[in-house]
Order: structure tokens, then C-alpha cells, then sequence
């Protein structure tokens, strides 16, 4: 009986760990939106504005082209599951939880790269030109983020003997690991992809209205109803896995590892949100601060983050050997 | 050695060779003179502890000088020199960003490969020192062939200056650090003064950029 | 009591001050000929006394033939420079307040290739070469003309840059010495380096080794980093010329030696010998065929140099007994007949008021012996008998033939080729319709003769003990 009580505790914490992103992704991403607004002197939406967006969205009817295929309607669906199953891995308040096993730094990257390349399919899938220049552009970003995102993922393996972010977020938030340069210039490769990933400025804005400046919005141009609002719900969720994996792999601190009651549970549940809610603080601080990049200048941008996680590696090499 | 000496002497070689691959990555002469400055804080830093570390107070002579010349002394001159000459403001090189940001990082792991067979009787700590100071030295050599503009090839040298400094910190009880940091900072102020005096813009062709650009109607972007 | 030793050192450093002090240009130019002198007689006087090492300095059998090189082309060249700068400032391309700066640094630069030369502590002979460059920049760019700031900032550039590495190399020879030898001043003594190379770490000694190839080779001027040689040639006043290419060239190169040295010592590293063969056969052959194209007489002698040094380079990269000493003589040749030629160069660019090669013509109708000094060098500088250089050259071109028979051929045909282009210049500065001024030369031509006896007399017979000294270098060489 305890054994099914006990087994039963472990899945309801996983379920909390799973639900928990994607319930909280509007509200994350309307705090990025009012901080964004206030810095920039307005009043903003209310913070609980993407969730009325989402709900009003699914309730629209949503228009197809005429020779929209399969993949246009199946895609939205498929990206929004395919990103939840990638941010439902990170670990978020605890780490050791029962699916803990399957969060694997590489599988999620792989899990978003499925993601992207569905979406950009689905931009493509209708034959407007803006559907294809987003795709295209957006293939681009992707193309020069993943490398920068895969030597990331090589530093952090190397410095924890492992790609299981569960581990690697609990041996991180002990003291053992050091004062790394090699993580820091990770963090700062992190940031760098995930401003690219989530389509945030300078690489993308995701406010814009003018067709020529778009990436992400450009491909989902043609997206309304029930489909769009998946897709803004992906993103939102992309967002907040972004969020989740710095928290996890670089402030893991406050992370319920070892002790497993409640208290324990609802304290680290705590300590993460409030680290989220800092992080979408500020992001707008440094968006604002920021003008929107010509598309040439892309891979200077992105090289700089390969470039710092080409560094993190080698680094790595110097002080430890081969 | 305890662990926290290492941390920190690796984290400040290491932050060394990140502000070098700044150095690079800069397209705004301004924006690399004060990059610099930071690197050469960072040294200051690093050899401060390494006299720490090896119970070398001599070293902290050289740590002075390096905070107080390279830091700041140079770097105001620097930045008076691009003013008082009218120097263009942008970073003009042979070769794009990112095919240098690339031969930086195989030039980072030349630096490592050859030094990594190193005996381990030396210590990690010596021979983490070399693989950055060469890291170092060998980036400058890049920015030097890469950058025409005078300024910018002054930094050049100072950052291999840097590298080399950082070596001989590193090198315990190694005699005359002290002494060729001293001259290493007179040949600088030389060059700098050179620059300023006979107000030398480019490298090896007189080709006055800012005219070509007057005639394109255009500055460029990178 | 002051040792010979000392004196090579002090009396350089004395006269420093006291140049820079003096206004009137006369007196400074006979100060100079008096130091320059002074300081060969101590650098003879050297010869006579016994052999001694400290930890900072040392007299062995290598530098002390090329002190008593150094100190004596030191001193010709401040005689002739005493006449060339009287006609400089004449046509008023020097002023007397740059003369004081330009007779100061002459001594500078002498005190630090001295220094370079005796340093037993291989941290005070890099010292020692980077001051000589610092003050044959601030000559090179005397003339304040674009053109002349513009090769003295590539000298500048270039030389900071191989001195840069040859310092890296130095601190990677300390650290491998440090290991067997113990911390401190004494794992920076060449001697001692020498003698405990066999145990040290192989791998960090061979790089330690290409680094300083690297950097001193700049200065040597071996071919991928001879950029600044010609311009820095050119563009000085000519006297530094013959200093640069018949002193400095040889004291960067006599660095490199010191510590191929250490490495022959130690069986297990790489095989340096190779690396120097091919990068002097490349300086060889590269400046053989640039000697083709050039219209600036001192420039033409600038890429002959590159050659020469590319030669010796070549001869101590084979090693062995016989082509160590062809390179050690062909050292010794180089300088006394190449500074002979900038002597005569300097005379002629005087006289004729313009450095272009097609400016100059028929030298034997207006100024005769201009035209035979300029002949003799030429034909000494292309190795015909019965000069020095004859001599070596025909040394290291048997020893290679008989173990590199391939390298050889090549090598000859650098040689030949090289041999074409002075000829062909030869023709036309000597021969032909007279061209520019004919007014008569106002300088001595005493140094040049010196020095073209000497050569000769190094044809003919080398004195025994030289012959001595050259065997037993070249056997530490290895």
C-alpha cells in the first residue's frame, strides 16, 4: 500500500513538473510583455492577457487555404505537443523525479530541432512567399544556433560526465564544479541561442508588422483560430523551457535533490519561479536596450556564440586533458 | 596547491583569452581600445595572484604596472590618439568576422595540442598558464595580420605583449620578469609615441580608406 | 681590476651620455671613431685574456671571434660614417641636433650587440638583440622621410613581433630548465643549460625551439619574415646599413646558434637542422631571384644579404664539422665585405645623389676607385676566388654534395642564379655610358681596402688559431 502511495507521490511530482510549464508559459510570457511595455513608458496588457488571447483564439474559426495540405493543420499540434514533451524534461524544482531518466540535454535539443523543422514545413506547405521566406530564414538562424547549441550541450557534458540534465542540475548546485570559465562562456553562448531560438530581438521581433522584417511571424502568416493559438502557445512554452534549462543548468541552486517532502517540494517550486519570473524580467531589459539586427549581420551574432562555445570546450581541454 | 588557487588563476588566464577573442570580435576601434584595458586588468589580476600563489612579491611590481600603463595609461593615449588624428572609427580587416573568429578557434586548439604532451611535472597550473599564454600570443599575432590600422595593430601587439607576460607569471621563479615588463611597457609607450608623432594611420599601404568610402557615397558595414 | 670583458661593455654605455651631450658634430663624430676604436682594442685585448663565465656573462670560443667582428666593423663603419655624415648634413638631409641623437644610438646599438654577444644568461642576450633592433628602428627612420618612417615602423612592427616570440621560446626554455635545474637564475645560463640539455623534456624544448627560430629568424631575415629587411635598408642612413647587415643579421643568427646548441645536446628532439636548411634555402633561392628585379642599389644588396644569411642558415641546418665552419666563415665574410659594399654604396648614392640603379652608370670613367671597390665587393659578395667567401661557399657546397646530393643542386642553382644578377649590375654601375655627377668622391676609402685585404687574406690563408676556434665551435654545434 505505502509502496502504491509512494509510487503515486512520485507521479503526481512528475505531473507537477509537466503541467507546471506549460500552465504557467502565458503568464511568463505576459510578464516579459508588460516589463517590455513599462520600460518602454506604456501601461501594457494585464498580465493574464495571453491566456484570454489563447482561449479567444481557440474559440475563432480557424481558415484554411484551399490547397493546404495535411501538414499544415496536422503541424501546429505537432509542434505544440513535440516542445511541451522537450520542456516537461527539464528538470525544473527537482531533480531524481521518475521520468528523470529520459531528460537527456540531447534529446531535447533534437526534440526542438523536430519542432522547428515541422514549422517550417508547415510555413512552406501553402506556397505564399512569405511562408517560404520565413521558413528560410528561419532555417538559417537554426543553422547557425544548433552547432553553437551543440557545444554548449559538449561543455556542460564534459564538465559533468553526463548529458542528464537531473544529474547535471544536482551535481551543479553543489560547490564541486568550481569557478568555471568554460560556464560561463556557456551561459553566454545560451543566451545568445536562445535569444535566436525564441525569435526575440535584436534577431527577430516578435511584435512586428512589417512583413519584411519578419522570421517566426513571417512563416506562421498564414495561421489563425485553434492552429495559431498553438503555435503562440508553443512558443510560449519554448520560452519558458529556455528559462528553465539556464535555471537548470547554471543556477540549479535551490533545487529539491535530496530531501523529499512536501515542504521541501513547495519551497524549491518556489525558488523557481521566483528565478523564472527574474529571468523574463529581463529579457525585456535587454531587448529594449538592443535595435533589431539587419538579417546579414545574423551570423555575426550567432558566430560569437559559437565561437564562445567553441572556447567553453577547449578550455576544458586545457585544464583537464584528453 | 589547493583547489581555489587553481580556480582563480584559470578563471583569470581564462577570462585573459576571452577578452582576446573580443579583441577580435570588436568592429569599433574605441570598443577594442577599451577591451584591451579590460585584458589588461585581467593580467593585473592574474599576476597579482600568481605572486600570491608562489610567494613572489616581486611580481606584484609587474601586476602594478600592468594595471597602471596597460590599463589605463595606454589606453587614454590610445583613445586621444584616435581622436586628435581623426582616425577611422571603424576596425578595417583583411579578412571577414567570421573567418577570423574561426582561425582564432583552431589557432586556440593549436595552442592547446602543443602544449598538451607537456610532462606533468611542471604542474596543471604551468601548463594551463602556456596553453593560454600561447592561445594568447598566437590570437595577437592574428589581429596583427588581420587589422591594418595602426591603432589596432598596437593592441595587436600589446595583447601578444599580455600573453607573454602571463607566460612568464606563470613560469615560477623565472628571473627578469619584472625587468622586461618594465621594457616591454617603454617599447609600447615608443610605438605609441611613434603612432602620435609621425601620425601613422595604416600599416604598409597609404590607401586613406575614408576617401574611398567619401567616394562610394557609403560607410561600410563591417 | 677591470677585465677586457668589461670594458667591450662599459666603454659603449659611457659614451652614450656624452654623444648625446655633445652639440658640436665634429667632435661627436671623432668621440664615436675614438669609442668604436677604443672598444676594438678591448675587444683584441679579449683575445689575449683567459676565457671566463658568470652567470650573467661569458667569453668562449663562438663569440669571441665575432666580438672582436663586431667590435671591429663597428669601428670602420664609425670612420666612414664620420665622412658620410659630414656630406649629409652639407646637403642639409641631417641637421647637427639629429646628429647627436645618431651617434648616441650608433653606441647603443654597439653596447647591445656586445651585450647580445657576451650574455651567458639567455634572458640578457634577448635583451641584448631587442635593444640593438629598438635602436636601428629609431636610425632606419633618421631621415624623417614617409618612406623612411614607413620602413621603420615594419622594422618596428615586425621586429616587436619576432621578438615577442623569441621571448616566448626563452620562457619555454626556462621552464624545461627549471625541471632539472632548479628555479632561479641559474636555469637561464647557457653553459649550464648546455650541459643539463640531455634531461630535458624533449617536446617542450623542440617548441621552445621553433618559437625562437621564429623570432630570431626575423631578425636574421630568412625568407617568409624578411619583410622588413629591404625597406629598413634603403630607407637608414648608410652607415646603419652595413652595421644591420654586416652586425646585426649576424648577432640574431649567432642567438639562434646558442641555443641549437642546447638542443644538439639532447638526442631526443626535433630535427632543427631540417627546419634551418629549408627555411635558408628558401631565403636563398627567394632572394636569389628578387636580386633580378630591384632598381634601388641598397635595396639590391638588402635581398643579397637576405641570401647570404639564408646560406649560412642553410650551412648550419646541414651541421656537421665541415659546413658548420663554412657557415661560421661564411658569418665572418658576410660582414666584412657586405659592410664594405654599403661603404661604397654609401659613396656612390653620395656622389651620384640618387639610390636608383638606372641613375647610376659608368662608374669607371667618373669615379675609378669607387669603381673598383664596387667591383671587388661585387665580385667578392658573388663568392669568386680568391676571396673569403670562395672559400666557404665551395665548403658547404662539397659537404652537401656529398650527403644531400639533391639539396646541393639547389642549392647551386640559387647560388648561380644569384651569381647572373650581380654580374649583370656589375656591367651597368661599372661600365657603360657615365651617367649623373662626376664630382670627386670626399671620403676615405680606407675601411673598404681594410676590409677587402682581410677577405682577401681569409682566401689565401685563414690564421690557425681562427681555424681552431671555427673546429671547435662547430663541433658543439653539432
Amino acid at each position: 500500500m505505502a509502496m502504491i502511495f509512494g509510487f503515486l507521490y512520485e507521479l503526481a511530482l512528475q505531473g507537477v513538473q509537466m503541467f507546471i510549464v506549460v500552465l504557467i508559459a502565458p503568464l511568463v510570457m505576459g510578464v516579459t510583455r508588460k516589463v517590455r511595455a513599462h520600460l518602454l513608458r506604456r501601461i501594457g496588457p494585464p498580465l493574464l492577457q495571453p491566456y484570454f488571447d489563447i482561449w479567444k483564439l481557440m474559440h475563432k474559426e480557424a481558415v484554411l487555404a484551399h490547397n493546404a495540405s495535411w501538414i499544415y493543420r496536422v503541424a501546429p499540434y505537432f509542434v505544440f505537443a513535440v516542445t511541451w514533451v522537450a520542456a516537461a524534461l527539464i528538470p525544473t524544482y527537482a531533480s531524481g523525479l521518475l521520468f528523470s531518466w529520459s531528460a537527456d540535454l540531447i534529446a531535447i535539443v533534437a526534440l526542438l530541432g523536430t519542432a522547428r523543422f515541422s514549422l517550417a514545413l508547415a510555413g512552406m506547405d501553402v506556397g505564399t512567399a512569405f511562408g517560404g521566406l520565413g521558413s528560410s530564414r528561419e532555417m538559417m538562424i537554426a543553422s547557425l544556433a544548433e552547432p553553437a547549441m551543440l557545444l554548449i550541450v559538449f561543455t556542460v557534458a564534459l564538465v559533468a560526465g553526463t548529458t542528464q540534465l537531473s544529474s547535471i542540475a544536482a551535481l551543479f548546485s553543489t560547490a564541486a564544479v568550481g569557478l568555471r570559465v568554460s560556464l560561463a562562456l556557456a551561459l553566454f553562448a545560451m543566451m545568445f541561442v536562445g535569444i535566436a531560438e525564441n525569435a526575440r530581438i535584436p534577431i527577430d521581433n516578435p511584435a512586428t508588422h512589417l512583413e519584411l522584417t519578419m522570421v517566426h511571424e513571417a512563416m506562421v502568416l498564414e495561421y489563425s483560430g485553434r492552429h495559431l493559438a498553438m503555435i503562440e502557445a508553443a512558443a510560449q512554452v519554448k520560452l519558458v523551457l529556455y528559462f528553465s534549462l539556464i535555471i537548470c543548468l547554471f543556477v540549479p541552486f535551490g533545487m529539491a535533490t535530496g530531501e523529499r517532502s512536501l515542504a521541501a517540494f513547495a519551497f524549491a517550486m518556489a525558488v523557481y519561479l521566483a528565478k523564472l519570473f527574474v529571468l523574463a524580467a529581463l529579457l525585456p531589459v535587454g531587448e529594449t536596450a538592443l535595435a533589431k539586427m539587419r538579417v546579414f549581420r545574423y551570423p555575426v551574432f550567432l558566430g560569437g556564440a559559437f565561437a564562445a562555445g567553441a572556447l567553453a570546450v577547449f578550455l576544458l581541454f586545457v585544464s583537464r586533458g584528453f | 596547491m589547493g583547489t581555489l588557487a587553481f580556480d582563480l588563476a584559470h578563471l583569470l588566464a581564462g577570462g585573459m583569452l576571452v577578452l582576446s577573442f573580443l579583441l577580435l570580435y570588436q568592429d569599433r576601434i574605441t570598443a577594442v581600445i577599451n577591451v584591451f584595458a579590460w585584458q589588461a586588468i585581467a593580467l593585473s589580476l592574474s599576476v597579482a595572484w600568481q605572486s600570491i600563489v608562489q610567494e613572489a612579491p616581486h611580481l606584484v611590481a609587474t601586476a602594478v604596472i600592468a594595471l597602471v600603463v596597460k590599463g589605463f595609461l595606454i589606453p587614454f593615449a590610445l583613445h586621444r590618439i584616435v581622436r586628435r588624428l581623426d582616425i577611422h572609427r571603424e576596425v578595417e580587416q583583411v579578412i571577414g568576422g567570421g573567418p577570423t573568429m574561426l582561425t582564432g578557434l583552431a589557432l586556440v586548439a593549436l595552442a592547446i595540442l602543443l602544449v598538451q604532451p607537456v610532462r606533468e611535472a611542471g604542474g596543471t597550473l604551468t601548463r594551463e598558464d602556456l596553453a593560454f599564454a600561447l592561445a594568447i600570443i598566437l590570437l595577437g599575432l592574428l589581429m596583427m595580420i588581420t587589422r591594418r590600422n595602426a591603432v589596432t595593430q598596437i593592441i595587436g601587439f600589446m595583447s601578444i605583449e599580455n600573453g607573454l607576460i602571463l607566460a612568464a607569471s606563470g613560469a615560477k621563479g623565472m628571473p627578469l620578469v619584472v625587468e622586461v615588463s618594465v621594457a616591454f611597457s617603454v617599447l609600447i609607450a615608443l610605438i605609441v609615441f611613434g603612432v602620435f608623432v609621425f601620425r601613422i594611420r595604416e600599416r604598409f599601404d597609404t590607401v586613406d580608406v575614408s576617401a574611398l568610402d567619401r567616394f562610394r557615397g557609403e560607410r561600410r558595414e563591417r | 681590476m677591470i677585465a677586457a670583458i668589461d670594458v667591450v661593455l662599459i666603454l659603449p654605455a659611457l659614451a652614450i651620455p656624452v654623444l648625446a651631450l655633445v652639440t658640436n658634430y665634429r667632435a661627436g663624430a671623432f668621440i664615436n671613431v675614438a669609442t668604436s676604436g677604443l672598444t676594438f682594442a678591448a675587444g683584441l685585448l679579449l683575445l689575449a685574456s683567459e676565457r671566463v663565465r658568470s652567470d650573467l656573462l661569458i667569453v668562449d670560443d663562438f663569440n669571441i671571434f665575432l666580438v672582436v667582428l663586431t667590435t671591429f666593423v663597428g669601428f670602420t663603419t664609425s670612420i666612414f660614417s664620420a665622412t658620410y655624415i659630414a656630406h649629409e648634413l652639407e646637403t642639409g638631409r641631417l641637421t647637427p641636433s639629429f646628429l647627436r641623437f645618431y651617434h648616441a644610438m650608433y653606441q647603443a646599438m654597439m653596447w647591445s650587440m656586445n651585450l647580445a654577444l657576451l650574455a651567458n644568461n639567455i634572458g640578457i642576450m634577448w635583451v641584448g638583440v631587442e635593444v640593438a633592433t629598438l635602436t636601428t628602428v629609431m636610425m632606419v627612420g633618421l631621415y624623417r622621410t614617409p618612406e623612411a618612417i614607413e620602413a621603420a615602423w615594419k622594422y618596428f612592427i615586425l621586429g616587436s613581433v619576432g621578438i615577442s616570440l623569441a621571448f616566448f621560446g626563452t620562457i619555454l626554455v626556462y621552464l624545461v630548465a627549471q625541471d632539472v635545474i632548479g628555479q632561479g637564475l641559474q636555469a637561464m645560463c647557457w653553459d649550464l643549460l648546455v650541459g643539463a640539455a640531455g634531461q630535458f623534456e624533449p617536446h617542450l624544448l623542440s617548441l621552445a625551439f621553433v618559437f625562437l627560430l621564429v623570432g630570431y629568424g626575423t631578425k636574421i631575415g630568412l625568407a617568409p619574415f624578411h619583410a622588413w629587411l629591404p625597406d629598413a635598408h634603403a630607407e637608414g642612413p648608410t652607415p646603419i646599413s652595413a652595421v644591420l647587415s654586416g652586425l646585426l643579421l649576424n648577432v640574431a643568427l649567432y642567438a639562434l646558434l646558442r641555443f641549437k646548441m642546447v638542443l644538439a645536446a639532447n638526442p631526443a628532439t626535433l630535427n632543427v637542422g631540417a627546419i634551418m636548411a629549408a627555411l635558408g634555402l628558401v631565403s636563398l633561392l627567394f632572394a636569389a631571384f628578387m636580386l633580378y628585379r630591384r632598381r634601388d642599389i641598397k635595396r639590391l644588396f638588402a635581398y643579397s644579404s637576405i641570401e647570404h644569411m639564408g646560406l649560412a642558415t642553410f650551412a648550419f641546418g646541414i651541421g656537421g664539422p665541415l659546413a658548420n665552419f663554412a657557415g661560421l666563415l661564411h658569418m665572418t665574410m658576410h660582414s666584412l665585405i657586405k659592410s664594405a659594399i654599403f661603404f661604397t654604396v654609401g659613396h656612390i648614392a653620395q656622389v651620384k645623389g640618387t639610390q636608383r640603379l638606372a641613375d647610376i652608370g659608368g662608374l669607371s670613367t667618373t669615379h675609378p676607385v669607387l669603381a673598383f671597390g664596387f667591383a671587388l665587393g661585387v665580385i667578392a659578395i658573388a663568392g669568386l676566388p680568391p676571396f673569403g667567401m670562395f672559400t666557404s661557399e665551395f665548403m658547404l657546397v662539397s659537404t652537401t654534395f656529398a650527403r644531400q646530393p639533391l639539396l646541393a643542386v639547389v642549392l647551386v642553382i640559387g647560388l648561380l642564379v644569384s651569381f647572373g644578377a650581380l654580374m649583370l649590375r656589375l656591367q651597368d654601375v661599372v661600365f657603360g655610358e657615365p651617367k649623373g655627377s662626376t664630382d670627386p668622391v670626399k671620403a676615405s676609402s680606407v675601411p673598404l681596402f681594410i676590409h677587402f685585404a682581410l677577405v682577401l687574406m681569409a682566401g689565401l690563408w685563414l690564421p690557425e688559431t681562427i681555424v681552431h676556434w671555427f673546429r671547435t665551435v662547430a663541433a658543439l654545434l653539432g
